[in-house]
């Protein structure tokens, strides 16, 4: 037994002890024993997926399965290759951390039988999904993955009537991607004559690019690309928190294991229109997400709409990549695939700091309203400050695994030779533009997010009253935001190791900690060179202000500037709506807001005004514009068919003598 | 290694030297163009030293940011000066001054900046915060864009390498590629930079300032290192924009005399950009807050037109 097997037989231990102590065990106890179970699936996982990208690789596992009245059967195989093993690590490394922040965060519905059941399958499934190696077991996986997180999702629907409707266009969202899926492979399968990955190589077209688009199309939903993103923005800010950031940061690439398993196992080299295809939708995805994140009040709806930018950005990378494979430019389209995984794991690191922080604010104030928020940093200073690394994530900047990400994209982008090729000479420019906007509104939505709800004074009561979070919660933040900086400041070896799961060449590690892009001529990143340089300058800059501030101490002063007034009241601070409105307004026509002006007006003085009420509501124009008028073709047609059904029973019995004529003709013709 | 070091050296001490020097010439040469005497060039050290000797203020319940945004945004704006091209085109060893590296050092800056209009909590503070953050946003593809559009032709997107090799190649500055990028650089120099027309840096008391109201709880001190690390960013803007329009002189390596050459004619472009700009300001009026957003779209515009031609010229 080698390490890929025993890790294999290591999770799916302890996910089975994990589903058992949920359903035995009661209270508190519950929470602590099925959360340590989940973290051992967890860590069991990301284990698995390291040995399995150190080269190890397993004899796979085999599950034989039997029906009644069912010829044999294959057995379901589990064997990931490196591209499933750096995913079982993203996932593993995810789902640790939640279940740690879950142990602490738990309470009511969440922490309930059914809850830790719940959390346990679903982990088990995010952990199948990539180690699958034939179509059934992957599907198996991928519907236990949805199932769990379904009942998951449901924690809170007895007290809030939001859960239902977000519960149900879940179910409907994960279930058509699961039928796309089903179909995709039927396709696959019936064309290579078997279910295992290895069987489905060499498929001609047309076939493929048929497998093709409905693989994609039901991957694309799995991730919430635009325009099935809708499940996202309403999905996560109803689940419990840890649920919410495994869902984001874990389940949600799975539809990228799955678009790259398509185009780089199943199907490669295929027409160059798939890329352009690719590209597109995740382009689109990628601004679409950011804009409507950038007006978002809502915390965790705003961390959502980020999810499909940052997806979106990630499939633009493989588009990229593929694209550059179709013109002859290896290295480059190898940076752009590495670039591809890059993103997903830095994108997995900080959504998990940043929903766990949102849990841990929610946790401590019951608000998610960034508007009722603010003036944690003080009060709760660990969140704060790991909220505050998961922002920096999300925005790119340095030293956090974004930034690399970013940067390895944008070099593939920038060192690809479009002067041959016209396709290119468009491609390329545009999605420069496309990825350079996205980081400067990635910018401002996360400058929002962190500093209108972390920093200035609080804006409600239950804000003032905040307090720091718990151990298990703190140790959750700690560790997913240092994985962040970590992957920023050593970014290297594991780049290098990467590259082996997509089959690049040409990416090395400089000096221990660096990266560098071989294939592109002498490309070079060393965060930690750039951190000691600015570690230095700042060393010095604190040395002039330690002697300043030896002669002239900062003086605490109540209200400075304020002229001998009072303290303005929290509600006429700067808040994430008026934050986001010169954006709403540059955006006017992509981003539709609703604004209503209320005055009332004393019974007795019609000219005065005793109260205004001001609301506005960002509207996804996908959801309304699309969804809505489909949801409603599809009642108007309900109607219809309820007009056929009107219980007289001579009706019924009338259809079943036409139905019965119609199979004898059928029979007898 | 050894040379590296002493071209940062260089770098900041020029930087340092420099910038109180090219602020008071900007403020010089528009007093004398408005019929004022002004405070002559050497007020902005005066100010500095002013500010430096002043104790800051702390209100109750205030975070950190506000002692540590100043200081970053120093250090950030130091790490700038550090990675440009300034004086010597150099390749810096272990920190290669590369495209995206000094874009996100500069954001760095930005966010600093705009976290601490958050940080007091006043109205003033955030609505600067958020109007900078937009401006930030619009301008980010342009940055990126045009001098995309100068690393195709050098093979690189090293700021060094690209203003070196448009140094030993005169005939790529006068083409469109070229002319398109810079026109587009300069609107991001001065969006970024908060100068006329996107911003008014003479003013306390508009409703429509953008910098002044992240910074106006400041004081003391920390109101020093916020004044002296925006200069710092508008020298390492400008220098780089001079020295990709007329890369004449820079050095080329670390020698003594290469780097003296280079510190004068650097110099002598920063002053002539400055005085330049301080007076086409003269002559132009705030955009409205809303007209902004053209502006930066068209140098997107131009930015791309850019990137486009530099596929078929070269």
């Amino acid at each position: 037994m080698n390490l890929v097997d025993a890790g294999l037989y290591g999770l799916l231990g302890s996910a089975t002890v994990a589903i058992v102590m949920a359903i035995v065990l009661t209270g508190r106890v519950r929470n602590v024993i099925a959360g340590l179970a989940v973290l051992a699936t967890g860590v069991a996982a990301a284990l698995t997926g390291l040995a399995t990208l150190l080269g190890y690789s397993g004899t796979g596992l085999a599950i034989p399965v039997a029906l009644p009245l069912v010829g044999d059967l294959d057995a379901l195989v589990l064997a990931p290759d490196r591209l499933g093993g750096f995913f079982m690590l993203l996932a593993g490394l995810v789902i640790a951390a939640s279940a740690l922040f879950g142990i602490g965060y738990a309470h009511g519905p969440a922490a309930s039988r059914t809850g830790w059941t719940g959390f346990a399958a679903f982990a088990l499934g995010v952990v199948l999904v990539p180690a699958a190696a034939d179509a059934i077991t992957f599907l198996l996986a991928w519907e236990l993955m949805a199932l769990g997180s379904t009942v998951l999702l449901l924690a809170e629907h007895a007290t809030r009537q939001a859960v239902r409707a977000a519960t149900i266009w879940y179910a409907v969202m994960t279930h058509l991607s699961f039928l796309l899926l089903l179909a995709g492979f039927g396709v696959l399968i019936n064309a290579a004559g078997g279910t295992s990955w290895a069987r489905m190589v060499g498929i001609a077209e047309p076939t493929a690019s048929l497998a093709f688009a409905l693989l994609v199309a039901g991957f694309a939903t799995k991730a919430g690309l635009v325009p099935v993103h809708v499940w996202l923005p309403r999905a996560h800010p109803e689940a419990p928190s840890h649920a919410s950031a495994a869902m984001s940061a874990a389940m949600v690439k799975m539809g990228i294991y799955g678009i790259l398993l398509v185009t780089l196992r199943l199907l490669p080299n295929g027409p160059s229109w798939w890329a352009v295809v690719l590209v597109a939708l995740g382009a689109i995805s990628a601004l679409y997400g950011i804009l409507q994140a950038s007006v978002q009040s809502d915390l965790k709806r705003l961390l959502a709409y980020s999810t499909t930018e940052n997806v979106g950005l990630i499939t633009t990378a493989i588009g990229v990549g593929l694209l550059l494979h179709q013109s002859g430019q290896h290295a480059a389209a190898d940076v752009a695939l590495i670039a591809a995984l890059l993103l997903a794991l830095s994108h997995a690191a900080f959504k998990t700091v940043l929903f766990l922080g949102a849990g841990a604010v929610l946790h401590a104030t019951g608000e998610r309203d960034l508007d009722q928020l603010g003036g944690l940093a003080s009060r709760m200073p660990i969140t704060a400050l790991t909220f505050g690394v998961g922002a920096l994530g999300a925005a790119a900047l340095p030293v956090t695994s974004g930034f690399v990400a970013e940067w390895v994209l944008l070099q593939a982008l920038i060192h690809a030779d479009a002067k041959t090729d016209r396709l290119l000479a468009v491609v390329m420019p545009l999605t420069m533009g496309v990825v350079a906007l996205t980081i400067g509104l990635g910018l401002l939505t996360f400058v929002k997010a962190a500093g209108i709800g972390f920093l200035a004074r609080p804006r409600s009561q239950a804000a003032s009253e905040a307090s720091e979070v718990g151990f298990s919660m703190r140790l959750a933040l700690l560790g997913s935001a240092g994985l962040t900086i970590g992957l920023g400041l050593i970014p290297g070896p594991l780049s290098q190791l990467l590259a082996g799961a997509v089959g690049a060449s040409g990416i090395a590690t400089t000096g221990l900690t660096g990266l560098e892009l071989g294939g592109l001529g002498v490309v070079v990143l060393n965060p930690l060179a750039l951190t000691a340089l600015t570690l230095v300058l700042l060393a010095g800059v604190l040395v002039v202000n330690g002697i300043a501030s030896r002669r002239h101490p900062r003086r605490e002063v109540e209200l400075p500037w304020g002229c001998g007034g009072e303290r303005t009241s929290p509600r006429m601070e700067y808040n994430a709506t008026s934050y986001s409105e010169p954006l709403a307004r540059v955006f006017g026509g992509s981003l539709h807001t609703r604004r209503s002006v209320e005055v009332e007006h004393p019974d007795d003085a019609p000219l005065l005004v005793s109260g205004i009420e001001f609301n506005q509501e960002t509207v996804d124009l996908v959801e309304h514009r699309v969804y809505l008028p489909a949801a409603r073709l599809a009642e108007r047609f309900g109607d219809f068919a309820r007009k056929l059904q009107n219980g007289s029973i001579h009706r019924y019995v009338g259809f079943s003598f036409a139905a019965l004529l119609l199979v004898l003709v059928l029979v007898t013709r | 290694m050894i040379d590296s070091v002493v071209v940062i050296v260089v770098h900041l001490v020029f930087a340092l030297a420099i910038t109180p020097v090219l602020i008071g010439v900007m403020r010089t040469v528009r007093a004398r163009l408005e019929g004022r005497v002004g405070g002559g060039i050497v007020q902005p050290w005066r100010d500095v030293i002013k500010l430096f000797a002043k104790e800051p203020l702390r209100a109750p319940g205030s975070s950190p940011v506000l002692t540590w945004a100043p200081l970053l945004l120093m250090a950030s704006s130091l790490v700038l000066c550090a990675l440009i091209p300034l004086v010597s085109t150099l390749p810096l060893a272990g920190v290669p001054g590369e495209l995206f590296v000094v874009v996100s050092v500069l954001l760095l800056g930005t966010v600093a900046l705009a976290m601490l209009g958050l940080e007091a909590g006043t109205a003033f503070g955030g609505m600067g915060s958020s109007r900078h953050m937009v401006f930030t946003a619009l301008v980010e593809p342009t940055v990126l864009l045009s001098i995309y559009a100068l690393s195709v032709p050098a093979g690189t997107s090293a700021l060094a390498a690209i203003v070196r090799s448009r140094r030993d190649d005169l005939s790529s500055l006068l083409n469109p590629v070229s002319i398109l990028a810079i026109a587009a650089l300069i609107v991001v120099v001065i969006a970024e930079t908060g100068r006329l027309p996107v911003d008014n840096p003479a003013t306390h008391l508009e409703l429509t300032m953008v910098h002044e109201a992240m910074i106006l709880e400041s004081g003391g001190r920390d109101l020093g290192w916020l004044e002296f690390g925006s200069w710092l960013r508008l020298t390492a803007l400008l220098g780089l924009t001079v020295n990709l329009a007329v890369p004449w002189a820079v050095a080329g390596d670390a020698s003594w005399t290469a780097l003296l050459v280079g510190v004068a004619a650097t110099t002598v472009k920063l002053v002539a950009a400055a005085a330049l700009l301080a007076a086409v300001e003269v002559f132009l009026a705030k955009l409205r807050l809303f007209r902004v957003p053209e502006l930066l779209a068209g140098s997107f515009v131009l930015a791309f037109l850019s990137v486009s031609a530099s596929y078929l010229v070269f």
